[in-house]
């Protein structure tokens, strides 16, 4: 009891503050912009009237739509391509001895702290030099090579606490290699190749920069749609699409922590 | 029931070698203690058995098969490892019946097998559990019981109790017998420990340097050591190195440094030659005493460091001449009622010619 008592001091109140500062500044936009999704009033005027108004117009509105189907595909084709090269390439890592790994494992890092405005431009010079040009191949090939570092640290992360023994166990105990994988590697994996999966598909479907950048004109990914929108002029219709999309991404979050206690545990 | 042969297995990591030209027999039922200092090459030998380590030179038999080419899932064989490599995703049951089920076994028949490894080692009850909320001791019995529910042809042990407490280790010895006795099965277990080697081996083997130095029933290799390796390792020992000075009858008289002889069977040896004795501290016989001249099968004196440990007593005695470094010679005396030595008695130590053992250098 004295120790809780002890925290309510000084210390324990700039703590607290502190704390109610993140939270506050997190969370209350993405609050007051659900909110007033639901508002009717394009001027955010007040009183709050509820209605669906926004969500009607983003319904037909053909643009958004299109470009959150083509954020939402190149995502999902993205975190699977993603995430089978990279567990593929984590396992080699911690698996094999050859010519070159660390050099390469050393090559992972520094795309991840370049700023992406370089490696958008890096990308583009390339793409059109390379005769690959823009478009929605270009925008997932980017995604996967920005996506795949993440991939590798993660699961490589997962299979340093990896014992070897497990497999081995298996193996003594009459599991041909590929039952062992499936049955016994597979499953302890799983919680780091799922998280990963996570990552990459935020990676992607995050990324503005890159898809801007390789977007050729009349395609656009949804960061890239709002982008345009907004410099055009605001609507609460974009308030709506960013509602649907913290509701799903939240949801999706937080079933996986459900099943998979990501952190350190085993 | 199987035997294992191995015949000159070779195995080189760069220029060392990890295993060099060794051969062994392990008799069918037999309980077998590869015991060694670390890098010795009694791990290596048991991952080649399990099909882990492919030998540079030399095979592997069993029942006289060689299975230098058949993947370690097609050897039938059962391993407990050092951290037991439960599969922690899996109940107690699933891990037990996961050498069954991949070999396609019937469930009813997986049911009934894993209920009779569970009571074999004592666990039942505990089916639904992970391995995360069993004991230590828990986690072994089920490893031994996930390893033995395939009926294998042979068990290998890589350090099995060496992650159990002092106590828990005792305890799983005397079980880990019981289980090996009742199956039956073939077992070889690598092991530092020596007590624990000695304790559960019918027969053992003492590696160093990727060769075996000795090999017998722990009785054997104990009493009759046949280097001061094998003398170190296996117990304590006490060395005395000096020359052959007189034969005399199938005996020969020792001479150390100081004036003190030692007599010991003969075998062979030649005036001259220098031979190295080793006598273990149980041996010895000590008494307090202020003769001080050298004797036959005698040395002389002082007590230092004096270890109680209950029902027993070590003393570090301080040989030779007191000027000089002299020797330290190790006594284990049970406290069977003589009063204890205090340090800085003057003591002669006493053996009977059978008490020194001729060991190579």
């Amino acid at each position: 009891m004295s120790t809780r008592e002890k925290g309510m001091g000084i210390g324990g109140l700039v703590l607290r503050l502190h704390l109610g500062l993140v939270l506050l500044f997190l969370y209350v936009p993405i609050i007051v912009m659900a909110v007033l999704s639901f508002n009717q009033s394009q001027l955010y005027e007040l009183p709050f009237t509820f209605d669906l108004v926004w969500y009607k117009s983003l319904a037909s509105n053909d643009r958004l739509i299109d470009a959150g189907i083509n954020s939402l595909v190149i995502a999902l084709i993205n975190t699977v391509v993603a995430t089978a090269f990279g567990t593929m390439a984590a396992l080699a890592f911690a698996r094999y001895q050859f010519r070159g790994k660390s050099l390469l494992q050393l090559l992972l890092f520094p795309p991840i702290t370049i700023p992406w405005l370089v490696i958008g431009t890096a990308m583009l010079v390339f793409f059109f030099w390379t005769g690959i040009g823009r478009g929605l191949h270009a925008i997932l090939l980017g995604h996967v090579a920005l996506s795949l570092p993440y991939v590798i640290i993660v699961v490589g992360a997962r299979l340093a606490n990896f014992p070897r023994m497990m497999e081995e166990a298996a193996a003594t105990l009459g599991a041909t290699p590929w039952q062992t994988f499936r049955r016994v590697t597979a499953p302890i994996l799983a919680p780091g190749v799922v998280a990963a999966a996570l990552f990459a598909f935020a990676v992607s479907f995050d990324q503005f920069v890159i898809s801007y950048f390789l977007a050729p004109p009349g395609v656009t990914t949804l960061p890239v749609a709002i982008y345009a929108a907004i410099r055009k002029g605001f609507t609460p219709e974009i308030n709506a699409i960013s509602t649907i999309i913290i509701v799903v991404s939240m949801g999706i979050m937080l079933i996986t922590a459900r099943f998979y206690r990501f952190g350190g545990e085993r | 029931m199987s035997q294992v042969e191995i015949i000159g297995a070779v195995k080189k990591y760069g220029d060392v070698a990890a295993l060099d030209n060794v051969s062994m027999a392990f008799s069918d039922g037999e309980f077998f203690g590869l015991l060694g200092p670390s890098g010795s090459g009694k791990t290596t030998l048991l991952r080649a058995i399990a099909g882990f380590v492919m030998l540079d030179d030399g095979a592997v038999r069993i029942d006289g098969k060689d299975i230098g080419a058949t993947p370690v899932y097609q050897r039938n064989i059962g391993m407990v490892f050092q951290n037991y490599a439960l599969f922690p995703h899996m109940s107690v049951t699933e891990n037990i019946a996961f050498g069954l089920d991949v070999r396609g076994v019937p469930a009813a028949e997986q049911r009934q097998r894993v209920a009779e490894a569970l009571s074999m080692v004592r666990l039942t009850g505990l089916e639904q559990r992970k391995p995360k909320q069993l004991s230590g001791g828990q986690q072994q019995r089920i490893a031994l019981a996930r390893a033995l529910v395939t009926r294998p042809k042979v068990l290998l042990l890589d350090e099995p109790l060496g992650a159990l407490d002092k106590h828990l280790r005792q305890e799983m010895q005397i079980e880990l017998k019981r289980i090996q006795r009742n199956v039956g099965i073939t077992t070889i277990f690598v092991t530092h420990d020596q007590e624990e080697a000695l304790t559960l081996s019918d027969r053992i083997a003492i590696f160093n340097a990727g060769r075996i130095v000795q090999a017998g029933s722990p009785g054997e290799v104990y009493a009759r050591p046949v280097n001061r390796f094998a003398a170190g390792f296996l117990g304590e020992a006490n060395f005395l190195s000096g020359q052959v000075a007189a034969l005399n009858a199938g005996w020969a008289q020792v001479a150390l440094g100081a004036g003190t002889t030692v007599t010991i069977e003969a075998q062979g040896l030649q005036v001259g030659q220098a031979a190295l004795l080793a006598v273990r501290p149980e041996r010895l016989a000590i008494h307090p005493s202020n003769d001080t001249s050298p004797g036959d099968n005698r040395l002389a004196g002082t007590v230092g460091e004096v270890i109680f440990s209950g029902n027993s007593t070590s003393y570090r005695v301080q040989c030779g001449d007191p000027g000089s470094k002299g020797q330290v010679i190790s006594v284990f005396r049970q406290n069977d009622g003589q009063p204890i030595l205090a340090s800085g008695t003057a003591v002669s130590l006493t053996w009977e010619p059978d008490d020194a053992v001729l060991v190579a250098e």
